[in-house]
């Protein structure tokens, strides 16, 4: 398969990247619900259009009802929301949480609403301020016919607003995933508001119970399924990073062409042309290696988690550093909340640290090759 | 099973039965290559078997047409042969600037007579070439080259200098940038010439680099006498020919940034990195950039057989395939520690390290700066501003 887009996959993208800039774009999606203080941090109704145009269940089996697309397709997605900061539950709903379920019974509980755009949901992994999934701790004890959770979890991205929250916890048998309704007696939710204006949440859980059916896949089997969710994660939030990266590039690049200083247009000078050009080629490789990782993740290849962490820290890097070139180059105005630039910078430093930042896929790639 | 799937089976048959054992251990250096050329050097029989058995299927270079001794193969089967080839590690059976760099210029800007000869010869390995760019005085700055070049009626007459010549004492034949109109503005009064290195009036003159071999020449044009079919394209058009061919070298030395082994780094120093996690933590920060650049090339290679590479992109390969190669030899130098620093012990194979450390420095000299480079990135794909 070559390392570029299909006919089908451009198709895609362009599709995707009209409505992302027109229902998407910043003033209509992000400074709006940022400026009305909204406590989702997100707007339902772009949830629903979503659906309607089919993004939800690009990860979904055509017999659950879905497009039966791949990572690829997620990724063109993700793109054109990084590009446009769009704020939606895609990411975590429609991949991560979607991945987790594939193969379980609680597809047919949950599938249909994500389908439909009416069900966001969330998942619950992190219980530092670090990206540490090796190091759960949080414990579900067996009760009755099902079990009871206890343990704090934070940056649970949307799990203010989710109607139910995949949650990772350790049993007797080893970790498992449970699927928690919005209503749980004993859930803790406080919602938090992020630098980007985005709504993470802390949970606490005091002995909430749960059913047994609310077990994704197997008891003591949740290494497996929250693999599946995580590589969808990361694999999706290095496709997010680049689109924030590009347009961070994009907005810088235009700028160096209309800012005129000592008479002449900023563009001109060395000093920034070579960093511009240093900044495309970082950007360029992260691209490719986010391709690269979606088509292995999509042919169920071995190569695939290598990969994955690859373009996760790439993609993390290259966009860190387009939007720190791009506040910089902006001079005094990219410090502005009226200009977007800073945006950017708020929103890749956000998914710098979703699903484990440059550092922590570094060292996984180097455990992963034995050193 | 689809034709492709055909195909790759036929080629891991055939590679199965001609690819001699030897030939599928990584080489040690430079000297292992295969140079081909009027007097080849073999370093064993089962070098020249292979390098023959491939010329002969027309796979030294598969997607050449068949009429010029290529392998005629579309972008999907050459990309299957090249994978089947690293599957089973085999070595490239001809290194040659004739196939990186001329081959590409003659198939775009070569008469019907200079493709079947030249062709033909460079993917047989007959004809060794060397690159007669840049001279003293014409370094980043190559349009100032000049080597002049008069019309004499039934030859040309070359005079002058060039520099940076790589084995131009081992090369048959040389392709060159000459001065053929001194009047006109510099990018307009330049030709393409290819010539014999055994003319009368041809010398070289190795140069000796801070890693102690020579791989470059000084060379000298005393009035030599070129035949008048010897000149590709348009007589003053020669600037197009070359800034094509430049394409094709940068895209060739952007290779060098897999490092030639394209796996993980951290996973060959293993042991040396155990008790320094500050080293540790660098080699897998490089391991990321390298197995991103990796996907890059490959992207990169896709993009150009489809056609829908722009022209440019070669620069930002070479730029950043050339910057990571250095980053390598720091790291390997950084781990090997004093073991490194050994220039001539037979411990050291001779110093191998530092050697191949210093000669990477060249990299982003040669073939265009990496500030080169980035200029023509920020100009032609950014459309930045300026000159």
């Amino acid at each position: 398969m070559p390392l570029y887009l299909n006919d089908d996959q451009n198709m895609l993208r362009d599709t995707a990247r009209d409505f992302m800039a027109a229902e998407g774009a910043i003033p209509k999606e992000l400074r709006h619900w940022r400026d009305k203080g909204c406590g989702d941090g997100f707007g339902h109704a772009l949830w629903k259009q979503f659906a309607e145009m089919g993004f939800t269940g690009i990860l979904i089996d055509e017999a659950d009802g879905g497009l039966g697309l791949g990572h690829v397709e997620v990724g063109i997605v993700l793109e054109e929301i990084g590009r446009n900061l769009t704020p939606s539950p895609f990411l975590v709903s429609a991949v991560a949480f979607v991945e987790a379920l594939k193969g379980t019974a609680l597809r047919e509980r949950w599938y249909p609403g994500i389908l439909s755009g009416d069900t966001v949901a969330a998942l619950a992994i992190d219980e530092g301020a670090k990206h540490r999934p090796e190091a759960i701790t949080m414990r579900a004890e067996r009760s009755g016919n099902g079990f009871k959770l206890s343990g704090r979890k934070q940056f649970v991205v949307q799990g203010a607003s989710a109607d139910v929250t995949l949650v990772a916890a350790r049993t007797d048998d080893g970790l498992t995933l449970f699927a928690v309704e919005k209503d749980a007696r004993g859930l803790e939710v406080e919602g938090v508001r992020l630098a980007d204006a985005s709504i993470g949440a802390r949970l606490t859980f005091g002995d909430v119970e749960v059913d047994a059916d609310a077990v994704v896949g197997e008891v003591g089997g949740g290494e497996k399924v929250l693999a599946r969710a995580l590589r969808a994660g990361r694999t999706g939030a290095a496709a997010e990073l680049v689109g924030v990266g590009s347009a961070s590039m994009d907005m810088t690049v235009d700028y160096l062409k209309q800012r005129k200083q000592f008479g002449r247009l900023i563009g001109e000078f060395q000093a920034l042309q070579f960093r511009a050009a240093h900044l495309y080629s970082e950007l360029e490789i992260a691209r490719a290696a986010t391709l690269k990782a979606q088509q292995l993740l999509d042919e169920g290849s071995d190569e695939a988690e290598t990969m994955v962490s690859v373009a996760k820290a790439k993609a993390g890097r290259a966009a860190q550093l387009a939007v720190q070139e791009g506040v910089q180059m902006h001079g005094g105005i990219g410090m502005t909340d009226e200009y977007d630039i800073g945006l950017y910078m708020k929103r890749d430093r956000v998914l710098n640290e979703l699903f484990g930042d440059p550092a922590f896929h570094a060292d996984r790639l180097a455990r992963m090759k034995g050193y | 099973m689809d034709d492709l799937g055909e195909f790759r089976e036929d080629v891991r048959a055939w590679l199965e039965a001609n690819c001699p054992p030897e030939m599928r251990e990584p080489m040690r250096d430079e000297s292992d290559a295969c140079w081909g050329g009027r007097n080849p050097v073999f370093k064993s029989e089962a070098q020249k078997h292979w390098m023959e058995a491939m010329a002969e299927r027309g796979w030294t270079v598969p997607d050449w047409p068949t009429d010029y001794g290529g392998g005629g193969l579309s972008p999907a089967e050459t990309k299957i042969l090249k994978q089947e080839m690293a599957r089973i590690g085999a070595r490239n059976p001809l290194m040659s600037f004739g196939i990186s760099m001329l081959g590409p210029a003659l198939l775009k800007y070569g008469t019907e007579a200079q493709k079947k000869l030249y062709l033909n010869q460079i993917a047989r390995g007959e004809i060794r070439w060397c690159q007669g760019y840049s001279e003293p005085g014409a370094g980043s700055d190559l349009a100032s080259l000049q080597t002049k070049c008069e019309d004499k009626g039934d030859h040309w007459l070359v005079n002058g200098q060039k520099v940076w010549t790589s084995y131009a004492d081992k090369a048959d034949w040389i392709f060159c940038l000459v001065r053929t109109d001194p009047q006109a503005p510099k990018h307009q009064g330049i030709s393409f010439l290819l010539f014999d290195m055994g003319s009368p009036g041809v010398s070289t003159k190795p140069i000796l680099l801070i890693s102690g071999s020579s791989p470059f020449c000084e060379t000298f044009f005393d009035d030599v006498q070129v035949p008048k079919d010897q000149l590709v394209g348009e007589l003053n058009k020669g600037w197009d020919v070359a800034k094509y061919l430049l394409g094709h070298e940068r895209e060739m030395i952007s290779g060098m940034g897999l490092g030639g082994q394209s796996g993980s780094l951290g996973e060959a120093l293993g042991a040396a990195l155990a008790d320094d996690p500050i080293l540790r933590a660098d080699v897998a920060r490089f391991d990321v950039d390298q197995l991103a650049f990796r996907a890059m090339s490959e992207r990169f290679i896709d993009e150009l057989k489809a056609g829908q590479a722009h022209p440019a992109l070669p620069s930002m390969m070479k730029y950043a395939g050339t910057e990571l190669n250095k980053a390598r030899h720091e790291l390997v130098m950084a781990a090997g520690g004093s073991n490194a620093l050994e220039w001539e012990s037979d411990r050291s194979k001779k110093g191998k390290s530092a050697r191949e450390w210093l000669r990477t420095k060249a990299n982003s000299i040669e073939g265009g700066t990496s500030e080169i480079q980035l200029g023509i990135v920020a100009k032609r794909i950014l459309q930045l501003p300026g000159a």
